[in-house]
């Protein structure tokens, strides 16, 4: 394990996604409240993490660059992570990595969804552009493009489910093989982070507005290549590409997935679940 | 003319999923379903068989397709394949010394 020169006054504050924790290490405090705020919910034990990133600030620069393309690239064992508003490096092996950024929020919750689909490809997992619910025990992910209806849907959700996501949703793979969706602080335009809770998928659903509700059958070669369209990941390497091929392929014979064609009305949820 | 060899690159993920082959290029994501006739191509490419054989031995006695028929769409699915360097062609067998293997043929 390569060892980081850690500043001695520098604190630390743990996020824990999908059961995996990562230890946001910074020597300024100011940039740690702002975390325990916005991760609240996501808070775990900072004492001994599964995976360390240490943060070091600089004055921000305008602009800012967070619209740049974003670049993950294999150097040797470890991730080069780069984009206009940040730099940073990530060693899975190593389980810690660095990130340069200025004190915003943006740049850390980019590196954090990054950081987390590369630990989530070697374990059979995914994140993925879709909502996602608990209501009676069960998962329910709503995937789609931009626009398809996924916050839309969330927003009609009756009290008696829970939200996860309404924009990304955190797929794992546990033993045997059975998937399960967990919470995410991850927010789309709901503004609104997931809750902390996990369960079982019981289905996954492609979402398509249109003039009546209506759940037709996917065909797994078919499913696999959807949910293919929908999985965020953002590494150019052969070898991550060819995980995540096969993660998809595997949800898809394991989980149904159907095509729901809905208007947007309360009376959907009485189909869902 | 020459016999053409052809074998599947490394650089792919492949599986087959719901009665269906699907590949993906794992250098530029392209993605492909093969049919039957495609997949059977795939599964024989072994860089050591010949297409001409591939397709007299394999394809015509599993499919009602003349010999020539079959030899012109395997022609343009292997070169279609190739483009996206998801098949490796060859005018030797993979694996001799003098084989010149090209992903564009």
């Amino acid at each position: 394990m390569t060892g980081l020169p850690q500043a001695a006054s520098a604190s630390m504050v743990s996020i824990q996604i999908g059961g995996v924790s990562v230890g946001i290490l910074s020597d300024n405090p100011a940039f740690l409240e702002m975390l325990e705020r916005r991760y609240a919910g996501f808070l775990a034990a900072a004492d001994r993490p599964d995976f360390q990133l240490e943060v070091r600030l600089h004055e921000p620069v305008e602009p800012a660059g967070a619209d740049e393309d974003l670049r993950v690239t294999r150097v040797g064992e470890s991730w080069l992570l780069e984009r206009g508003d940040f730099h940073a490096t990530w060693n899975s092996s190593a389980a810690r990595g660095t990130v340069f950024q200025s004190n915003n929020p943006y740049a850390i919750d980019s590196v954090l969804r990054i950081v987390h689909t590369l630990i989530l490809a070697r374990r059979g997992g995914f994140l993925v552009h879709a909502a996602s619910m608990i209501r009676n025990r069960f998962a329910f992910l709503l995937a789609g493009v931009s626009g398809a209806g996924k916050t839309t849907i969330a927003r009609l959700a009756p009290a008696d489910a829970k939200l996860l996501s309404d924009e990304i949703s955190y797929v794992v793979r546990r033993e045997a093989g059975q998937y399960w969706a967990c919470g995410t602080p991850f927010a789309g335009e709901l503004a609104r982070i997931g809750e902390n809770l996990t369960a079982p998928i019981k289905t996954l659903f492609l979402l398509e507005q249109g003039s009546k509700n209506r759940i037709t059958p996917v065909a797994s070669a078919d499913a696999a290549r959807l949910l293919l369209r929908n999985i965020l990941f953002f590494a150019a390497d052969p070898g991550m590409v060819k995980l995540v091929f096969q993660s998809a392929c595997e949800f898809a014979e394991k989980v149904p997935v159907r095509r729901l064609c809905f208007v947007p009305d309360q009376r959907v949820w009485e189909m869902i679940g | 003319m020459g016999e053409t060899y052809i074998a599947r690159s490394t650089a792919i993920a492949a599986r087959m999923i719901g009665g269906e082959m699907m590949i993906m290029s794992a250098v530029d994501s392209t993605f492909f379903t093969l049919n039957e006739v495609a997949t059977l191509i795939w599964q024989s490419a072994d860089g050591q068989t010949p297409l001409s054989e591939i397709v007299t031995k394999r394809i015509c006695e599993d499919f009602d397709v003349t010999p020539e028929e079959a030899q012109r769409h395997a022609g343009q699915f292997v070169t279609e394949l190739a483009q996206h360097g998801i098949l490796l062609v060859s005018d030797q067998p993979f694996g001799s010394t003098t084989s010149s293997a090209s992903p564009t043929p």
